[in-house]
């Protein structure tokens, strides 16, 4: 695509066609190498749906690639043979344009396009598949069981997913609380996305998995970790003063650790939860309150376990 | 061929500033002049791109480490708030406003702009609103901090329960400025269309009018959504409705709808008009005509009919429906197409070319490379999928800067040097030039690339602190951002030293085709005045031997004669 536009309209020089092909064929090999390295720019894949998603990065970033070497390519090659002289004075080639070719690079960038937004539907009815998402107006008088039970193929959950200012709570179907998210690897887990106050958003990298959280709303979600470790959890939509603090991490444990995790969990006393703002905002104010106006955090959420914010996570 | 006919003794009025155009202190009056008001435009514009600039830079200052320990976090997110309020609504807009003003009228043949009277107000307004908004920064609770998107509820949570507080400032800025660019749209588009010199059909514009006035037809059909959505919050803030609050039974997600409707096409507002001038540029100093001008011409429209339509792409992970995010996202890819019509142009121009590299076209190339990149970003931003993963992360950030500075931005840069002999009638320092572009190219990419991977790997944008595996990604971020606050010195001593001591301009430096081009530098006040060239060929007919207006060699000697 990128060099079909070199050529003149007639009786293409053997030399020009040896270079068009010589250098597509080194922009292609260029462009294949750099989605294959593309699989590293990414966290981890963890979850069923990772993989669908960086397939579908590393395919854009090859087109990508292809295209952005062969149109810079074109640019430094122009540099280098098409500049004037220091006193040239004169014009250029007086072409003013080639039907042909215009109507070609319309239409192969309109094919790829296209070919590229049908196979992201496809790849998105695979992730509605793996983890339907579903909202509900709270207005409306649905109740938060109703809601979870449309994902039927959950092996756990529902999860209630409750986020504050600027605070993660999950509170699991035997009334186990926690400021950490315990999975078992390999089972579809259903969450009840709930805000308190203003929007937030449900983000592990790990899990290539975002959903705002929309107050006035719940959502349900499902999602099917694949891989064991301790992966971030950040809140990707603005929420206010101590947004960037509002993360805490998701364990993905073995079923036998998960279940003696929510047994021993069920057992201990309710504490103080994970609250990062809260240390901040008192800070603050014993500072003498400056910097600007914010509303202050909400209360920790009381938990039986209120997680382990010192140590290292995964991705 | 349309030939509009007109009288231009109509538009003649007494000029209120005697001496003009050799007299500064018109810069600072209610002048009509089209081309006074453009200069007014583009300085005050330069004047809040150093303000932006600095809070930018005091942001990177604090993302150089991650905690945030330079300022507190809820003056980080006063920074980034005013930060993008100031470039787009005090940087950006007014400065392609101002090559607007200075192109339009010089580039189609026309006096003036249709209401000259509007034409000023809609600049006096700029400073106006500049006011209302800074003022914001020493008022109880500092200025609005939820981010130029400024979504509720959290922009409305209001901490100090005050009247007058930052949020309303900024709310009642937005809406003074969308009455400027709607005034300023209203009066560019009425131009276009009825002023025209004649013999100049819609295919002999050049490609700078068609994408202004693409542009400023988006401006008038997405600034009401904006400005309705700006009034409904005021509303919820200040008055207690609950047009978006969710106790009361409102929509939080519907202002979003409200704001992208207009706030996406917006970049396209701005974008447009900067391939216009890569088109400009690119032909003079290839010595080309522009390859399938009428093709890039149209393009113009394309890219404005589907921009009208992708807004949801902003909101693919607030709980949209699946058929809606399909949709959109065969548009947002769809808007690929015309882009890359005038890109593959572009590049079709170079072929054969005799390229000159002068500041504007170095400009104009490094845009361009920065342009395809950022381009190949959107597309996979665009891709639900991937966006599911990126949006909101700093993927976003460094994608938008690839467009709005790095594309947009360096067409600016590129425009000014171009047409800065034409319109202070001086040329500029050559050497200089060339130290802006090289420290704003290397800055720019140290600063935004390495941000594409912090934003792969899941660093979210609109954070005061981060988790130190970003570290390396920001330090050389914050490098870059510190490069281009140096870039600026060069670029003002160039500016104010020419135009204060540079060599006179003749008036046609650069042996460039365009009406403007056969108009002393810097033009009359009138420009043609009564004597207004007759069009006969399209524009960019660079090698072709054909006149651009009948009877050229007297517009050529007058210009010189001036």
């Amino acid at each position: 695509m990128t060099s079909t536009r070199k050529a003149p309209k007639k009786r293409l020089p053997l030399r020009l066609l040896a270079v068009i092909l010589i250098s597509t064929a080194l922009d292609a090999a260029m462009s294949f190498q750099v989605s294959r390295w593309a699989y590293g720019w990414l966290p981890v894949p963890a979850s069923t749906a990772a993989p669908y998603v960086d397939d579908l990065f590393s395919l854009e970033v090859g087109i990508g690639a292809f295209v952005f070497i062969g149109c810079v390519g074109f640019i430094i090659w122009s540099l280098l043979f098409s500049r004037a002289e220091k006193y040239d004075e004169s014009d250029g080639l007086p072409i003013e344009g080639n039907t042909k070719l215009e109507i070609t690079w319309t239409v192969i960038p309109f094919v790829i396009v296209m070919a590229l937004a049908f196979y992201s539907i496809q790849v998105n009815e695979k992730l509605a598949s793996l983890g339907p998402k579903q909202k509900y107006d709270v207005a409306l008088n649905q109740s938060p069981d109703a809601v979870a039970t449309l994902d039927a193929r959950r092996d756990i959950g529902p999860i209630e997913v409750i986020s504050r200012q600027w605070s993660w709570e999950f509170v699991y179907p035997d009334g186990v609380r926690s400021s950490e998210l315990h999975l078992p690897l390999n089972q579809r887990a259903n969450f009840l996305l709930i805000s308190k106050d203003v929007l937030h958003s449900f983000y592990i990298p790990a899990f290539r998995l975002k959903q705002d959280i929309i107050p006035g709303s719940v959502i349900s979600y499902s999602i099917t970790p694949t891989r064991e470790g301790r992966f971030r959890l950040r809140d990707a939509m603005f929420s206010g003063a101590y947004f960037s603090n509002n993360q805490t991490d998701v364990i993905v444990e073995s079923e036998e650790a998960y279940d003696s995790w929510l047994t021993q969990t069920a057992k201990r006393p309710l504490v103080q939860g994970l609250s990062p703002g809260t240390p901040l905002y008192e800070k603050r104010l014993k500072d003498g309150d400056r910097g600007w106006a914010t509303v202050p955090p909400a209360p920790p959420p009381m938990v039986n376990d209120p997680g382990n914010p010192e140590a290292p996570h995964d991705a | 061929m349309t030939t509009t006919k007109y009288d231009p003794r109509v538009l003649k009025a007494p000029h209120p500033v005697p001496g003009a155009p050799d007299n500064w202190k018109r810069f600072f009056s209610f002048n009509t002049d089209a081309k006074v008001i453009g200069i007014q435009y583009i300085g005050l514009s330069l004047f809040f791109l150093l303000v932006g600039g600095l809070l930018a830079m005091v942001m990177r200052g604090e993302l150089i480490t991650p905690p945030a320990d330079l300022v507190d976090p809820s003056v980080y997110n006063g920074l980034y708030t005013m930060h993008g309020t100031v470039m787009l609504f005090l940087f950006l807009f007014p400065v392609l406003n101002g090559f607007n003003n200075l192109l339009i009228p010089t580039m189609i043949g026309a006096p003036d702009m249709a209401f000259p009277k509007l034409n000023a107000a809609a600049f006096w307004l700029v400073p106006v609103f500049a006011v209302v908004l800074l003022s914001s920064f020493f008022i109880p609770g500092g200025p609005a901090s939820s981010g130029w998107w400024s979504y509720p509820p959290v922009s409305i949570q209001n901490p100090l329960g005050h009247l007058i507080n930052g949020e309303f400032l900024w709310i009642l800025a937005v809406a003074i400025s969308g009455v400027s660019s709607i005034m300023g749209a209203i009066n560019f588009v009425t131009t276009i269309i009825r002023m025209r010199a004649p013999g100049m059909g819609f295919f002999k514009m050049p490609v700078f009018v068609w994408t202004a006035w693409a542009a400023q037809t988006l401006q008038l059909i997405g600034l009401p959504a904006l400005t309705g959505g700006a009034i409904m919050l005021l509303f919820d803030l200040s008055f207690g409705t609950s047009f978006f609050r969710p106790e009361g039974g409102g929509d939080p997600v519907l202002y979003q709808h409200f704001f992208w409707f207009y706030s996406h096409p917006a970049v396209y507002v701005m974008v447009l008009p900067v391939f216009g001038i890569f088109s400009e540029v690119i032909t003079v100093y290839s010595r080309k005509p522009l390859f399938g001008y009428k093709f890039v011409a149209l393009a113009s429209f394309i890219i404005t009919f589907l921009g009208l339509i992708v807004w949801v792409h902003h909101m693919f992970y607030t709980g949209t429906p699946q058929w809606m995010r399909n949709l959109v996202m065969i548009t947002t890819m769809l808007i690929a197409v015309p882009t890359g019509v005038k890109v593959f142009a572009w590049l079709g121009t170079l072929w054969g070319a005799k390229i000159r590299l002068t500041t504007p076209m170095l400009f104009v190339l490094g845009g361009l490379v920065n342009f395809i990149f950022g381009g190949i970003t959107g597309v996979m931003l665009g891709t639900v999928p991937i966006d599911i993963h990126v949006g909101n992360t700093y993927f976003v950030v460094a994608h938008f800067h690839y467009i709005i500075f790095n594309t947009i931005g360096f067409g600016i840069f590129a425009g000014i040097y171009h047409w800065f002999p034409k319109f202070t009638g001086r040329m500029y320092y050559e050497g200089l030039g060339k130290i802006h572009f090289t420290l704003t190219f290397i800055g720019a990419t140290l600063n935004w690339l390495p941000l594409h991977w912090a934003g792969l790997y899941g660093m979210p944008r609109r954070v005061a602190s981060y988790d130190p595996e970003f570290a390396l990604w920001n330090v050389i971020a914050s490098i870059g951002a510190f490069m281009l606050g140096v870039a600026s010195i060069p670029f003002i001593l160039n500016i104010v030293s020419s135009w204060a001591r540079g060599a006179k301009a003749p008036a046609n430096p650069w042996r460039a085709i365009g009406l403007e081009w056969l108009l002393p530098s810097p033009p009359p006040a009138e420009n043609f005045e009564d004597d207004i060239p007759t069009v006969i060929s399209e524009p960019y007919g660079y090698g072709l031997g054909k006149p651009l207006v009948e009877d050229e060699e007297f517009y050529v000697r007058r210009s010189m004669e001036a």
